[in-house]
């Protein structure tokens, strides 16, 4: 209900007519009551047009009005609605109605909720990672090809990890905004001082196993506490996203068949953990902070990396501290180049009816959210859309396009009703990777701990 | 009179509930309208058979001892130090009852800083106690549940202590000075004469700290999120999880409803035992 303008072309209504003599209290009580009668019956006539009206009778609503429903808040939200400020400005016609819902739990039950009742929105975000749970029970309306050329969208036009990610059986079921990749954070002063800088200021390389070691000990030896941080307590998905760039770049599958088996391999899996624990064991990396901690231990100085999503750009950017990003370091060569990622997508949840659905004008709204991409870029999200992504604004913008490389290498999550972005595969194999990384779980019994929990998670009937 | 009441209790209360209940013996999907389909006692055995699931409730009942005890005892001494006070009562009262108007969210905030790692108060007191390394005491599965039972009792404490000291002021002074002229000490006035006379008060209060205790949710899902490890997952962010991120609302009712049987039978035995030794009494 925020950020709603008045609709166009209303003229403020006539100044309720004043009493010309003073009001008894007997005639004022009366006016209310009318009042009170003319707004009821009003609201009862216009009631398709209102949002509590449609609430109560599934009324597709006037074909002017655009629901939009996304979970961002702090900086993305804030860029999310200079976006929609943008299409506004240029449909006059159209009464864009953007909802922002608490981001995780809160936002898809809602989205899953008002699309079983009949009520979707016209447009909404999602992770693609939620793709195969929202598309596998049906509540995303699928998107033909000839709809979108129409807009101007053409496969060609798209990150194409991405791309293929926002399909479900064969079908395209979103549309891409953005991929954002996990990925290495450096303050590039204590780089320098730790003699990691190539000539010109190059960024370091830390790839290889034993590279990236050595470079976080030359780190710790400049901050004097620590070499990189990682958020581990109360994070369980920045530990899988860790796990899982490690495990990929070793060519390990976790499930299979829509995460009905279980496919781990444990040697990959084991070994993955073995590096894991190699950081903590050197104290390279400490073990018992939080997401907030982590940045602050790498704004304050004494953590010279930090390994985390793109969307992190904006707390470390405020800090003011010399800072450059690039992807995820290829540690191990086992397999193609991987880091863990997900996506944001725009989907079109199923409506009751065609004339509810405004297929055409949702089409058009997301086509001016990928026009304006180049802002959504700025809070650290590779665009999809690629002629913003191949833009020379977006090669310009740093450190944005020095990690845009990392979306070619999106691992995304393995294809389950329980995986996705806040999910039970991140949460249990997390917690996991947590115990491992604390150094309570010794590497070859995580990875026996983590097949138990799929194992568990593969048995349960799925909601779908 | 009671019309409108007992719509609201109907339709918000009653209605859920038998939802619920039925619920539970489907397969029912957040993902999907409707029950379901019809699966017996299917979610029953799974609950049953499902390791997370009883120590999910063993951690409840966890929490409940560790906070129950503390919040009846300490809000009992802090009540009769206070009643001890004839002027500036008021100010005891509203020192130790002020945390509990704190919302959820609020406490849970204030003492993630608290017990925050490298630069969290709790560390450094522990530091300056003589611990060279501190635990990390949200992040060590060891410590966490006890660092939220800690902040919990400094939360709720007021709650008990206002019902304890109302309760006090209720024992009417010739009693006191009955004891006295008896010979009793103040020990012996507490001991003999005040506690059992509190014996009312002291139901109420465990009883209302059992079933609190046992629904604990709001600063764990804030705190820890139930980590690390799941060694701080009580059984409503159980029924959350399954419910709520996992879509599974069948299985999410039946475990709801064993633990409402659960909470319902702690605290009916808990209240006859306290009734028959009151009688005894």
């Amino acid at each position: 209900m925020r950020d709603r303008p008045p609709p166009p072309g209303t003229p403020p209504g006539p100044p309720p007519a004043a009493p010309r003599t003073a009001p008894t209290r007997r005639a004022l009580l009366r006016a209310a009551g009318a009042l009170g009668a003319t707004a009821a019956t009003g609201g009862l006539l216009t009631g398709c047009g209102t949002a509590i009206g449609q609430g109560f009778t599934g009324g597709a609503g006037p074909a002017s009005k655009l629901d939009f429903w996304n979970p961002f808040t702090g900086g993305d939200g804030a860029r999310m609605v200079e976006m929609e400020r943008a299409y506004r400005e240029r449909h006059p016609g159209i009464d864009l109605n953007a909802t922002t819902f608490v981001w995780g739990d809160p936002y898809y039950t809602k989205l899953t909720l008002a699309t079983l009742g009949d009520r979707p929105p016209q447009v909404a975000i999602t992770h693609l990672s939620k793709i195969p749970t929202l598309a596998g029970a049906g509540l995303l309306r699928e998107i033909g090809d000839d709809e979108l050329a129409a807009q101007g969208m053409t496969a060609d036009r798209f990150d194409e990890r991405a791309w293929q990610k926002a399909h479900h059986d064969g079908a395209l079921r979103a549309i891409p905004l953005d991929t954002h990749p996990f990925v290495l954070y450096v303050r590039t002063d204590i780089a320098k001082k730790a003699g990691l800088l190539g000539p010109g200021g190059a960024l370091p390389d830390v790839d290889g196993p034993e590279e990236f070691l050595d470079a976080l000990r030359a780190a710790k030896e400049v901050t004097g506490a620590w070499g990189c941080s990682i958020a581990s307590t109360k994070d369980p998905s920045t530990c899988f996203r860790l796990f899982w760039s490690l495990y990929r770049q070793l060519g390990g599958q976790l499930v299979a068949d829509e995460g009905q088996r279980v496919v781990i391999d444990m040697a990959a899996a084991e070994e993955a953990f073995a590096y894991v624990q190699r950081l903590t064991r050197e104290k390279l990396v400490p073990t018992g902070v939080d997401s907030p901690g982590a940045i602050t231990l790498l704004t304050s100085g004494r953590a010279g990396f930090l390994l985390d999503g793109v969307w992190q750009i904006l707390a470390v950017q405020d800090a003011k501290v010399p800072f450059d990003m690039r992807p995820f370091p290829r540690i191990f060569r086992e397999a193609a180049y991987a880091c863990h990622a997900d996506s944001h997508g725009l989907v079109l949840p199923k409506s009751p009816s065609e004339k509810a659905q405004r297929a055409d004008t949702a089409l058009e709204f997301v086509r001016s959210l990928l026009d304006a991409s180049d802002a959504w870029a700025g809070g650290g999200h590779v665009p999809a859309w690629l002629p913003t992504q191949r833009s020379a604004a977006y090669r310009k913008l740093e450190p944005q396009s020095h990690y845009a490389a990392a979306a070619d290498g999106a691992a995304y999550d393995p294809s389950a009703w329980y995986s996705g972005a806040g999910s039970s595969l991140h949460n249990r194999l997390g917690d996991v990777c947590a115990s491992v990384l604390g150094g309570r779980t010794a590497p070859g019994r995580g990875a026996a701990r983590m097949r138990e929990e799929l194992r568990e998670l593969a048995a349960t009937p799925s909601p779908l | 009179m009671l019309a409108p009441f007992g719509f609201f209790y109907l339709v918000f209360l009653i209605g859920p509930l038998l939802y619920l209940l039925v619920a539970g013996f489907f397969n029912t999907s957040l993902v999907k309208g409707g029950l379901g389909e019809w699966v017996g006692l299917e979610n029953y055995r799974r609950a049953m058979s499902t390791e997370e699931f009883w120590t999910s409730l063993w951690h409840s009942m966890w929490f409940t001892v560790l906070t129950t005890v503390p919040l009846v005892l300490l809000a009992l001494v802090l009540a009769l130090l206070t009643d001890r006070f004839s002027q500036g009562r008021w100010f005891f009262r509203l020192a130790f009852f002020a945390p509990f108007v704190l919302p959820s969210s609020v406490i849970s905030l204030m003492f993630m800083w608290i017990f925050a790692d490298q630069i969290g108060l709790a560390q450094s007191w522990a530091k300056s106690l003589g611990s060279e390394t501190p635990p990390s005491w949200l992040g060590d599965p060891d410590w966490a549940m006890l660092s939220i039972a800690a902040a919990t009792v400094w939360w709720t404490i007021g709650f008990n202590f206002v019902i304890y000291l109302a309760a006090l002021q209720e024992i009417p002074r010739d009693v006191h000075e009955a004891a006295a002229l008896d010979g009793a000490g103040p020990w012996q006035r507490i001991r003999h004469v005040v506690v059992p006379m509190l014996g009312r008060a002291t139901t109420l209060v465990t009883v209302l700290q059992l079933v609190a205790s046992l629904k604990v949710f709001d600063q764990i899902y804030m705190m820890t999120g139930g980590g690390p490890d799941r060694a701080t997952e009580p059984a409503l962010l159980y029924v959350y999880n399954t419910g709520f991120t996992e879509g599974r609302v069948g299985y999410a009712s039946t475990v709801s409803l064993v633990l409402f049987v659960v909470i319902l039978l702690i605290s009916l035995v808990w209240f006859a035992l306290l009734r028959r030794t009151e009688k005894e009494g």
